[in-house]
């Protein structure tokens, strides 16, 4: 496959993200969508790291294709301590004002 | 057509249906259960550029312990589309029209660059594999992985201050 194809699906999953941050209220889908949006960026990692697997230049020092899937991984893990955090602030947002709609946070005093 | 290409095209369209569905979808639990789809095809496009090791670890810390999570906590508030909140349509409107030009502006920047028709290695090079990601992983990159733990360690207090009950 040419690189085009891989760009386009991660933009289009990307965008298909910010479309859901920004038209939804629920949190919890809000979240969601962040997690899409991570997604999209490390298949896009993993799909330029193939691409320069392919390369010449590459070829002399070939632990530079490990080094961006090893990026993703760190990225996943953060990504499941983010969740951890960010799901217990929801519940506490939840059990405080008995909604986890995004508009009730507007402010944050009172 | 190669076999491949068959399947690229089929995570594509998989993935992108369900992203789709994420968003547009009523109830908390059926957006959940499509982003698991999500996550799925998206392990299967890694299984197709030869990343293995990413495949499985996206299923087990996605699909298994992240999305478990969701669901325990929308199924813990008892959410429902009765309940849930609507943005105004206008609003709405809005959020779709931008997501929509930076998906233009992202697409039209791309689609002039030289490099835009390089060919990915597909189902070949092991750099993927669990063995040179793993000597990677142990050799390079230990003060990260250790540190990652640290964050992990963190992330895990941080949750359980958070989320107790407060005593009043």
């Amino acid at each position: 496959m040419e690189i085009k194809w891989y760009i386009g699906l991660a933009v289009a999953l990307f965008c298909t993200g910010i479309v859901g941050v920004l038209t939804r209220r629920n949190s919890i889908i809000i979240f969601m969508c962040i997690e899409l949006m991570l997604n999209a960026v490390n298949l896009l990692l993993v799909a330029f790291s193939k691409m320069h697997a392919a390369s010449a230049v590459v070829q002399a020092n070939p632990n530079v294709v490990s080094d961006a899937q090893i990026f993703v991984f760190f990225i996943m893990v953060v990504a499941a301590a983010e969740v951890s955090v960010g799901l217990a602030i929801i519940v506490m947002l939840y059990r405080n004002t008995h909604s986890v709609d995004v508009n009730f946070l507007n402010r944050l005093k009172n | 057509m190669s076999i491949t290409e068959i399947l690229f095209w089929g995570l594509s369209a998989l993935a992108l249906f369900s992203a789709v569905m994420v968003v547009a979808s009523k109830s908390p639990v059926y957006s959940i259960l499509y982003l698991i789809v999500v996550f799925f095809a998206i392990s299967g496009h890694y299984i197709l550029l030869n990343a293995q090791f990413l495949a499985i670890v996206n299923i087990i810390v996605y699909a298994g312990a992240i999305m478990v999570l969701f669901l325990f906590v929308v199924m813990l508030m008892n959410l429902n589309a009765e309940s849930e909140p609507k943005k105004h349509r206008m609003l709405q409107f809005a959020g779709l029209i931008s997501g929509g030009c930076l998906f233009l502006v992202l697409i039209a920047a791309i689609s002039d660059t030289a490099q835009a028709s390089n060919m990915v290695q597909m189902g070949s090079g092991d750099n993927g594999l669990i063995k040179n990601l793993g000597m990677v992983l142990f050799k390079d990159y230990v003060l990260p992985f250790e540190i990652s733990s640290v964050l992990f360690l963190s992330a895990m207090i941080g949750a359980v201050v958070i989320g107790k009950k407060e005593r009043s």
